[in-house]
C-alpha cells in the first residue's frame, strides 16, 4: 500500500512537469499533501499517538488545505495570469524530470545499506530535485514558492524513513515546513503583491553588480 | 543559565517590539547589553559544562560568543545613532531593535549549542530576524533583497535539514539516536561513510548561505547591502561566524573518519572558487558597501583554505574569523558616516573624505590596511599562518593562484578606498555636509585596535582557548 502511494506521488511529479496552469500546480500540491497523510499514517506505526496526530494534522491541514488555499488567494489578489511561463518547453521538462527519476533509481541501486527503504528514498530524492528544477526554470515568483513546497514534501518523505526511531526529526521537519511557509508566503502576501504588481523574476533584477 | 538568558532576551525582544517610548527603549537595550555581558562571563567561567542537555559552552563557542558580545554592543550603539539620525517612527524603531536583539541572542545560542538540530533551529531564527532588519527601509530594493535572502536561506536550511537526516541514517548503523556533537565524535569511527558523505555535502552547502561561500553566498551580499549599516556589520561578521561554527563542528567529527581527505578537497574547491568569485566582483563593483561584503566573502574563503590545509591552518582559521569580525564590523559602522556625508553608496559620488571627516577617514584608512592584511594588522598574522600551512600541505599551485587573486583584490580594494579618501569629486556640493562627531568613531578605533592587539600579542588565555577549540582535530 505504501509503495502504491509513493509511486502515485512520483507520477504526480511527471504531471507537475507538464502542467501549464498555476491552478493545476495548486491542485497537485494539495493532492501530494493527501498522499503524504496516507504515507505518514501507515509508516509511523511505532511513535506515540499524540505525536502521530500532530504529524497527520500537519499534513492534511497545512499541506493539503491551508497552503494551497493561501497560494490561490495570493494569485487572485494579485491578478496573476494563469500560465506558468516556463523558460523551457514542457516536453523538455518532462524529459528532465524523467532523467532525474532514473538517476535517483540508479543511485539508490548502488547503495548497499540494509536499512534503506529504496522506494521511499527514490521518491524523496526525485521530489527534492524536481522542486529545485521547477524553481530554476519557471518565471513567476509564485512558482518558485510552489517549487519550494515540493522540496518540502520530498524532505517530509525522507524524514519518515527515520521517523520511528527519531520522531524528533519528523517534528523538526514539520516545524521547518510551517515556519518556512509562513515566512515565505508572509513576505509574499504582505509585501511583494503590494509593491510589485505583476510579479515575475524579471522585476527582481535590480540588485546586482 | 542559558535558559534564563534566552527567556530574558526573548522577553526584552518582545517588549521592544510593542514599546513606543524612547526612554524605555534605551533602558531595555542597556539591560540587554548587561545581560549579554554577564552571560558571556558566566559561560566563560563554566567552560564545557553541559546545560539544558543541548548546550555546551566549549572553547570555540566561548571565543565566538565574546566576539559577538563586543561586536553586538558596538552594533547596538551605532543602531541607536542610526535610528536617531533617520528620525524613525517608534514602530519601525521597535521592529528594528526587537529583530536585532533576537538576532544577537539566536547567534549566541547557535554558537553554544551542542546538538546539530538545536543549532539548526537557531539558524532558522536568525533568518527570520535578519529578514526583518533587511526590510527596514520598506522600499522596492530592500524588498528584493529580503525576498532573495528569505528564499535562499529557506532552501539552505532545508538542505541542512536533509543533511541532518542523512546524518541520522549514518548514526543508525552505529546503533545510536543521539545527535549531539559529543556523541557524534565518540561514534565517529563507526558511522556509515556513505551517508556521512552525503550528510556533509548537504550540511556544508546549507551553511554556505550563512558563511558566504560558493555556491550560496549571493543572498548574503544583497542582505548586507540593503540592511542598515549596523545590521550589515552583524551580517558580515558574526552571522558568518555562525555558519563557520556549523561547518566546523561537523568537520571535527569527519576528521576522525576515512573520508577526511575527500572532505578537505571539497572544502578546498569551494574555498578557492569563493576567492575567485570575490576577486571578479571586487574588481567590478562600484558600491562601497557591496565591496566590503565581497571582501568578507574573500576572507571566509581564506579561512576555509586554512581549515583544509590543516596543521597550523586550524589555529589560523579560528584566529582569522575572530579578527576579521572586529575589522570588518568597524568598516561597516564607518560606512554610515560615509553615507551621511555623500548621500550615496556609489564610488563615483564619493571622494576627498579626509576633508569632511578627519577621524572617520582615519578609520577607513586603518580599516583598509587591516582588512587587506598588511602589517601591523592582526589579520596579517593569521593570513601568514594560513599560507605557511598551505605550503606545508604541498598545495603550492593553489597558493600561487590565491596569491595572484589576492593581489588583484588589494588593487581593487585600494583603488576604491583611495578614491574615497583623497580624490575630490567634481561638482560635489559640500555646503550641506553635516559635521560628524569624532566620538562616534571611537568604537571603530577600539575594534581595530583590539584586532591588532589580539593578532600581534595574543594573551595566553586567548591562545589556550583556540588551542582547546582545535584539540579534537588531527595534528
Amino acid at each position: 500500500m505504501i509503495n502504491v502511494l509513493l509511486i502515485v506521488l512520483l507520477i504526480s511529479l511527471l504531471y507537475l512537469s507538464i502542467a501549464n496552469r498555476l491552478l493545476t500546480y495548486i491542485k497537485i500540491l494539495a493532492f501530494q499533501g493527501v498522499i503524504l497523510f496516507g504515507v505518514a499514517l501507515i509508516e509511523l506505526s511505532e511513535i506515540n499517538t499524540v505525536n502521530l496526530v500532530l504529524i497527520l494534522l500537519e499534513t492534511i491541514i497545512v499541506k493539503a488545505i491551508l497552503v494551497p488555499l493561501f497560494i490561490k488567494y495570493i494569485i487572485k489578489r494579485n491578478n496573476m495570469t494563469r500560465e506558468m511561463e516556463p523558460f523551457i518547453p514542457n516536453f523538455v521538462s518532462l524529459i528532465i524530470v524523467t532523467t532525474i527519476i532514473v538517476i535517483t533509481i540508479l543511485l539508490s541501486n548502488s547503495i548497499t545499506d540494509t536499512h534503506l527503504e529504496k522506494i521511499s528514498f527514490i521518491v524523496a530524492l526525485s521530489t527534492l530535485f524536481t522542486g529545485l528544477f521547477i524553481i530554476g526554470t519557471r518565471k513567476k515568483i509564485i512558482t518558485h514558492v510552489m517549487g519550494y513546497m515540493v522540496i518540502e514534501n520530498g524532505v517530509f518523505i525522507l524524514s519518515l524513513a527515520v521517523g520511528n526511531e527519531m520522531p524528533l526529526l519528523v517534528n523538526l521537519g514539520i516545524m521547518l515546513d510551517i515556519f518556512a511557509s509562513v515566512l515565505i508566503l508572509g513576505v509574499f502576501v504582505n509585501k511583494i503583491g503590494d509593491v510589485l504588481k505583476d510579479v515575475d523574476v524579471d522585476q527582481l533584477r535590480n540588485l546586482k553588480d | 543559565m542559558i535558559g534564563i538568558y534566552l527567556i530574558i532576551a526573548f522577553i526584552i525582544s518582545g517588549i521592544l517590539f510593542f514599546n513606543r517610548s524612547t526612554r524605555l527603549n534605551n533602558i531595555l537595550l542597556i539591560v540587554y547589553l548587561l545581560v549579554q555581558c554577564f552571560f558571556t562571563l558566566y559561560e566563560y567561567n563554566h567552560l564545557n559544562v553541559i546545560e539544558l542537555q543541548y548546550f555546551k559552552p566549549d572553547a570555540l563557542g566561548i571565543l565566538l560568543l565574546m566576539t559577538l558580545t563586543i561586536v553586538g554592543a558596538a552594533a547596538l550603539f551605532h543602531s541607536h545613532l542610526y535610528i536617531k539620525d533617520h528620525q524613525e517612527k517608534p514602530r519601525s524603531r521597535g521592529i528594528y531593535f526587537s529583530a536585532m536583539v533576537m538576532l544577537i541572542t539566536a547567534m549566541g545560542a547557535a554558537y553554544l549549542s551542542n546538538h546539530i538540530a538545536v543549532t539548526w533551529i537557531f539558524v532558522e531564527i536568525t533568518t527570520l530576524s535578519a529578514s526583518a532588519l533587511i526590510y527596514h527601509h520598506r522600499n522596492e530594493r530592500s524588498l528584493e533583497g529580503t525576498w532573495k535572502y528569505v528564499f535562499i536561506c529557506a532552501i539552505s536550511v532545508t538542505l541542512i535539514f536533509i543533511g541532518i537526516l542523512f546524518l541520522s541514517m549514518a548514526m543508525r548503523q552505529a546503533g545510536s539516536t543521539d545527535l549531539t556533537f559529543d556523541n557524534l565524535l565518540v561514534k565517529a569511527s563507526v558511522l556509515n561513510v556513505f551517508w556521512l558523505r552525503l550528510a556533509f555535502l548537504f550540511i556544508f552547502t546549507g551553511f554556505t548561505a550563512k558563511l558566504g561561500l560558493v555556491p550560496m553566498y549571493t543572498a548574503g551580499i544583497d542582505a548586507k547591502d540593503k540592511a542598515p549599516a549596523p545590521a550589515g556589520a552583524l551580517f558580515a561578521t558574526v552571522l558568518m561566524n555562525m555558519g563557520f561554527v556549523g561547518i566546523f563542528r561537523i568537520y571535527v567529527v569527519i576528521s576522525h573518519t576515512t573520508i577526511f581527505a575527500w572532505t578537505n578537497s571539497v572544502i578546498m574547491i569551494a574555498a578557492f572558487l569563493t576567492v575567485f568569485v570575490a576577486t571578479v566582483y571586487m574588481v567590478k563593483v562600484k558600491n562601497i558597501k557591496r565591496m566590503l561584503a565581497y571582501s568578507g566573502i574573500e576572507h571566509m574563503g581564506l579561512v576555509m583554505l586554512g581549515l583544509a590545509a590543516g596543521g597550523i591552518g586550524y589555529y589560523a582559521a579560528i584566529l582569522h574569523i575572530i579578527l576579521h569580525a572586529f575589522v570588518k564590523s568597524s568598516l561597516f559602522f564607518q560606512f554610515s558616516q560615509v553615507y551621511k556625508v555623500f548621500q550615496s553608496k556609489s564610488i563615483y559620488d564619493e571622494g576627498n573624505y579626509f576633508k569632511y571627516n578627519l577621524t572617520g577617514a582615519m578609520v577607513v584608512l586603518i580599516g583598509f590596511i587591516c582588512a587587506t592584511a598588511m602589517p601591523p594588522s592582526g589579520l596579517f598574522v593569521s593570513e601568514f599562518m594560513i599560507f605557511s600551512a598551505m605550503f606545508k600541505a604541498h598545495q603550492i599551485v593553489v597558493l600561487v593562484l590565491i596569491m595572484i587573486l589576492l593581489t588583484m583584490i588589494i588593487w581593487a580594494f585600494g583603488k576604491n578606498i583611495f578614491k574615497l579618501l583623497f580624490t575630490p569629486v567634481e561638482d560635489f556640493d559640500d555646503t550641506h555636509v553635516p559635521k560628524i562627531n569624532p566620538l562616534h568613531s571611537l568604537s571603530q578605533f577600539g575594534l581595530i585596535g583590539l584586532s591588532i592587539y589580539l593578532g600581534l600579542n595574543p594573551p595566553i588565555q586567548f591562545v589556550n582557548l583556540i588551542q582547546e577549540a582545535i584539540k579534537n582535530l588531527p595534528h
